[in-house]
């Protein structure tokens, strides 16, 4: 399996990806196969295969929630960029991780970014805080449960 | 049944116009480079997907078939923005772009910038 | 008023409402304060012109501007990315 098709989701995905570009023919579909299956074996021994993720019910639900997400914390940063600039509250939150590993910490750091009115700003070197910039704060506590409760736990559930 | 199409299509390049002006008031109006971050990297990307999910209704009724490859620039986008927004942060801090002075907690920025702990 | 004409109103009104856009950008970019705002307002200025230019498409009706956008969108985040790379490292390719 290894040496016939190592990653069969990134096959998947690039050959999704050739055939929206090109559109979909038989010739494309052939050439797209190949493709997805050439590069993986060639990309095979530079990726690190640390995280794997599973349970495609679990990550449809996530995705759903993050898309819900970004439309409310649009029309949140909106209203709020619209409204008078001076009564807003910026600040910086550190965040203590309990997730592990890059691909999910990546995930997590993007998810934070494309929501609610924050924007993750760095890790700390040993990868156990990350720090988010938000645009306003109510109480730190309860932003940082909300991002536990929300997003950590459930990619927590996906990547174990 | 065309009807339809276009008044959805209207509706989607509408959201998506606002949205980036929205991002665009953001990026002129708000006070300093950390909340400035916020309007653009998050206003833009739904933006442009808006746009693109209008682009795509129309395309798919003018042409016939389904015209779905819209799709692959909004996922672009959608992966990319957190990615340049967290590296714009980076840079800032690292070039000590300061902070508004009611920031909370602002007193870590250094400590942010040399990836330490926070205590 | 037919539903065609309205939606040729709507894509002239988008247009104007990104045009706006892009010179709140561009006014951004010439202000600063700091070199970070200017790479802010850059990046900020590339989403909106894949916009403009998926718009300008629909005008003419021509699907050939969607090839357009998918460089722009490519190219405008690794500039993004490779700018913010210079300002941390002073390196772009270590």
């Amino acid at each position: 399996m290894r040496y016939i098709l190592p990653m069969p989701v990134h096959s998947l995905m690039l050959l999704a990806v050739w055939l929206l570009l090109n559109g979909f023919s038989v010739g494309q579909l052939v050439l797209g196969l190949i493709l997805a299956w050439l590069i993986p074996v060639i990309t095979w021994p530079y990726t690190d295969h640390q995280s794997r993720a599973g349970k495609p019910l679990k990550i449809a639900a996530y995705v759903a929630r993050l898309l819900r997400d970004i439309v409310v914390s649009n029309v949140d940063v909106a209203l709020k960029v619209l409204g008078s600039n001076r009564s807003l509250n910026p600040g910086f939150i550190c965040y203590p991780l309990a997730l592990q590993g890059d691909f999910p910490l990546t995930v997590l750091a993007s998810t934070i970014s494309l929501t609610p009115g924050t924007v993750s700003v760095d890790f700390s070197e040993d990868r156990k805080w990350l720090y988010v910039h938000a645009l306003h704060i109510t109480t730190e506590q309860e932003m940082i449960a909300e991002i536990r409760q929300r997003y950590e736990q459930p990619l927590q559930e996906i990547f174990s | 049944m065309t009807d339809i199409v276009n008044i959805l299509a209207v509706i989607c390049l509408l959201t998506g116009g606002f949205f980036l002006f929205v991002g665009s008031v953001g990026l002129a109006k708000l006070p300093d480079f950390y909340t400035r971050l916020h309007a653009p990297t998050k206003a833009t990307t739904l933006g442009v997907g808006a746009v693109l999910l209008g682009s795509m209704l129309l395309t798919t009724m003018r042409d016939g078939g389904i015209s779905i490859h819209e799709l692959v620039i909004s996922l672009f986008l959608f992966i990319t923005a957190p990615v340049s927004a967290h590296m714009m942060a980076k840079a800032a801090l690292h070039k000590k772009v300061t902070a508004l002075k009611n920031t909370h907690k602002r007193e870590l920025m250094k400590r942010i910038a040399q990836q330490k702990t926070p205590e | 008023m037919t539903t065609a004409s309205l939606l040729d109103a709507a894509i002239l009104v988008t247009s104007a409402m990104v045009l706006i856009a892009l010179l709140m950008n561009v006014w951004r970019m010439l202000k600063g304060p700091s070199v970070t705002d200017r790479i802010l307002a850059l990046d900020t200025l590339y989403i909106n012109s894949i916009a403009l230019i998926i718009l300008l498409g629909l005008y003419n009706g021509s699907p050939l501007y969607f090839e357009g956008a998918l460089l722009i969108a490519m190219l405008g985040f690794v500039s993004t990315a490779a700018l913010s790379k210079y300002l941390l490292r002073g390196d772009i390719i270590e």
